[in-house]
């Protein structure tokens, strides 16, 4: 079969027609090489979108064909030979914004293959339930001797291979603990599964009045979806931070003697010269041999303030190129790296976290044992009491299948869902399974300064210094460089409704600033350096303007504060919380931002080692710390605190390192995820309680042995339901 | 009682087609993009003739 008919198998308009065998093996060949192209469109919503964009790409030349997934806001396209690029202008040009996801770091047919397969085993736990469940109810209004028998055995004849298939799951993972030697929560599922069955056929076979059949299969059941609930959480966040991964397709230009190529990260070597364009990333470590320009090293230390580089000075990975071209040499790649080495730190940090006992392991831990104890119990009594080692074992079965933890295995997942269901559409992802009980915990937020709880963008503080006249002369400048403050200087003159003025020799220098001729009259907007002037020990970052030779006039830029910081920080301190600001640049800048935020903690020029250290200082005092950062300098902070966030324009390494992803720009969502989280903890507790109260009232039934079947079922489904309503209420 | 012979096939019959529409439909991708799926009926592309 080859390459070309399982693709088209796959994207045909009725996939199921064909698919069946094919999905199968298309799985079985994820790995093997993928010229289907992915792209991301964030903004697509309705019919008409899936519409537009399929229609646009199927128009293109060279497009085989074209689907959207809108659930996954994806479309895939089979184009051989075309470039991602070309593909993503022609979606532009339909009107949505598009980005291209690096196919390899979706590892989605692996994970859909599993989601699949729970969904397989709880239908076909369902369906033998439901049909059970018709035989059943005529034996329970009282269907006798051999119409009985017979509606045993057909049940039987359903349920022992459900239970042999749907079962599986709980009975892998009991043998797995047990080799390990612990009783997990699936030890006592499993035990009671293989009882039920075993004892059914049993009582079946000598035409006895109670077969548990019914109850093994909604056992089944029930905690499948649990288990299902539980995967769909942990998937729907992997494959979103999978897409956050998959965006940043890591390419570096390589100056090759027959012209520049494209080539991944991880193939570059110490020596390699590579090309920086305005905008990139530094790829690797290494020294700059030609060019200059201004490095961004926010996301690395924390400083807001460009610095001006020049050929000789070193750079290192994670650093952003920002207005002129370069060529640098490499000096280490890959896992040599200064990104590589802070990734090391980080994992010595994750190590020293401890793990933390979710409440849903220390449930079964108490759980596990207790029911075992009951159930040997109950048969050691009767069987010294009656002597009857049938009636023992049925008495001893029904004690597990009403003790067994249908609205236990319920309790943490449908909860978790729900809260992180609401928490994704106010644009937080939540990465680990135990982040929100860890997050209910938090007593004090840690933040950090630049890019944070600020944009990372630099504002103009006032346009009064720069007199009206000469506010044209300084947009046009402006407009022509791509550095930061510049573009802030822009977007403030422009506010302002100036219109750019005629100029004519526009020139930039990378590094210093612009340059332009008005009128034969020389004009500059650059660093104070380069103007002759000097910046002082100011706490603002500053450009300056000068026109001809008349004195330079300074024009000062804050950063930007991020769009709900106020309120968010506000909220945390009026909920009680401790807040610190731990920055790693300059005090006089941190001053200003924590005023203007009326945070009293905090400390500025503090190293990653240092963040890391002030935080840990803080669990061993005894407080559950809440760390908010993006920066590299924050990654080894981040993975030792309680629990951790970042927003999703942070560094990869961030964002892996916290348990949480804040995908919109608002911090607002951050306030209202730590009153989510205590709201989720106490609903999961209540779920707790619910089960416990349904064992309290059925337990000692079952022990006197006047349990029956219907009553099994009854409070399997019963106390089911309403720990599923009660989760539902947080949505 | 000799209806349950007819009765309890059929009942199981029905409840085994219910059970392979639901594995054909898993196996077919259906479950990949159900907000998709819904979107998708309400297009006007191939309202006038049947999608080629």
């Amino acid at each position: 079969m080859s390459d070309a008919s399982l693709h088209d198998a796959r994207l045909s308009a009725c996939p199921a027609c064909d698919a069946a065998p094919l999905a199968r093996q298309l799985a079985d060949r994820a790995g093997a090489v993928q010229p289907d192209l992915i792209l991301s469109l964030p903004t697509i919503h309705c019919a008409t979108c899936i519409s537009d964009v399929e229609g646009a790409l199927r128009r293109h030349s060279g497009v085989r064909d074209a689907r959207v997934n809108l659930t996954l806001r994806r479309v895939t396209v089979d184009a051989p030979g075309l470039e991602a690029q070309e593909l993503i202008n022609v979606v532009e040009r339909a009107g949505y914004e598009a980005h291209e996801l690096d196919p390899a770091a979706l590892s989605a047919s692996v994970a859909d293959r599993q989601g699949r397969d729970i969904l397989m085993r709880i239908g076909v736990s369902g369906f033998a339930m439901m049909n059970i469940m018709i035989l059943s109810v005529a034996v329970w209004s009282g269907a006798e001797a051999a119409t009985r028998d017979m509606f045993h055995f057909i049940s039987g004849a359903i349920a022992l291979p459900t239970v042999a298939f749907a079962g599986q799951p709980f009975f892998s993972s009991a043998w797995r603990s047990l080799r390990a030697g612990r009783l997990g929560m699936d030890v006592p599922i499993s035990l009671a599964l293989i009882l039920a069955s075993a004892i059914s056929v049993f009582e079946t076979i000598y035409s006895g009045h109670h077969a548990y059949f019914d109850a093994a299969v909604m056992l089944c059941f029930f905690l499948l979806i649990g288990r299902y609930l539980d995967y769909r959480t942990r998937a729907v966040a992997r494959s979103a931070a999978e897409e956050l991964t998959a965006l940043e397709v890591p390419r570096a230009f390589r100056i090759t003697p027959s012209g520049d190529e494209a080539v991944p990260i991880a193939d570059l070597v110490p020596g390699d010269l590579i090309r920086l364009r305005p905008g990139a990333r530094v790829p690797a470590d290494g020294e700059i041999v030609q060019g200059t320009s201004d490095i961004d090293r926010s996301l690395l230390t924390g400083e807001s303030i460009p610095v001006p580089a020049a050929p000789g000075m070193a750079l290192s990975a994670g650093e952003g190129n920002l207005t002129g071209q370069m060529i640098m040499r490499v000096t280490a790649a890959g896992r040599d790296s200064s990104l590589a080495r802070l990734t090391a730190l980080v994992a010595a940090a994750e190590s020293a976290r401890g793990r933390y006992t979710s409440l849903a392991e220390r449930a079964s831990r108490l759980y596990s044992p207790m029911v075992h104890l009951l159930a040997f119990a109950s048969f050691l009594g009767w069987f010294w009491v009656t002597r009857d080692l049938r009636h023992a074992v049925n008495i001893a079965a029904a004690v597990l299948i009403i003790t067994c933890p249908c609205a236990l295995g319920l309790a943490v997942p449908t909860v978790v869902t729900a809260a992180s269901g609401r928490l994704f559409r106010r644009g937080l992802l939540i990465k680990d399974g135990t982040a929100l009980e860890r997050l209910a915990e938090v007593d004090t937020v840690v933040f950090d300064k630049t890019g944070t709880l600020t944009m990372g963008v630099p504002q103009l503080v006032s346009l009064d210094p720069l007199p009206v006249a000469l506010r044209p002369f300084a947009l046009v400048l402006a407009q022509g460089s791509s550095h930061p403050l510049a573009q802030a200087l822009a977007q403030a003159v422009l506010k302002d409704g100036v219109s750019a003025a005629q100029v004519t020799d526009l020139r930039e220098l990378p590094g210093d600033g612009v340059s332009a001729l008005a009128k034969g009259v020389p004009i500059r907007l650059g660093r104070a350096e380069w103007l002759g002037a000097s910046h002082g020990d100011a706490t603002l970052s500053a450009s300056w303007f000068q026109m001809g030779d008349s004195p330079a006039i300074r024009l000062e830029f804050a950063d930007r504060l991020r769009p709900g910081a106020k309120d968010c920080v506000a909220q945390i301190l009026q909920s009680g919380r401790r807040v610190l600001l731990l920055s790693g640049d300059a005090p006089p800048v941190v001053r200003d931002l924590a005023d203007r935020l009326e945070i009293k903690d905090w400390r500025a020029g503090i190293s990653p080692q240092g963040k890391a250290e002030a935080v840990r200082a803080l669990s061993d005092q005894g407080q559950k710390v809440l760390m908010v950062g993006d920066g590299l300098n924050d990654t080894a902070a981040l993975s030792v605190a309680h629990v951790s966030l970042s927003p999703a324009s942070a560094l990869d390494a961030a964002r892996t390192a916290s348990d949480m992803v804040m995908l919109g720009n608002d911090l607002a969502p951050v306030a209202e995820a730590l009153a989510v989280a205590r709201r989720a903890r106490s609903r999961i507790k209540e779920n707790f309680g619910i089960s416990i109260l349904y064992n309290i009232v059925a337990v000692p039934f079952a022990i006197l042995g006047f349990a029956t079947p219907l009553m099994a079922a009854l409070a399997m489904s019963l106390s089911s339901i309403s720990v599923t309503l009660n989760a539902l209420r947080l949505r | 009682m000799e209806i349950l012979a007819i009765l309890i096939p059929v009942s199981l019959g029905l409840g085994a087609a219910g059970l392979a529409a639901f594995i054909w439909a898993l196996r077919g991708r259906q479950y990949d993009d159900p907000k998709g799926d819904a979107e998708r009926i309400l297009r006007k592309d191939w309202d006038e003739h049947p999608k080629p």
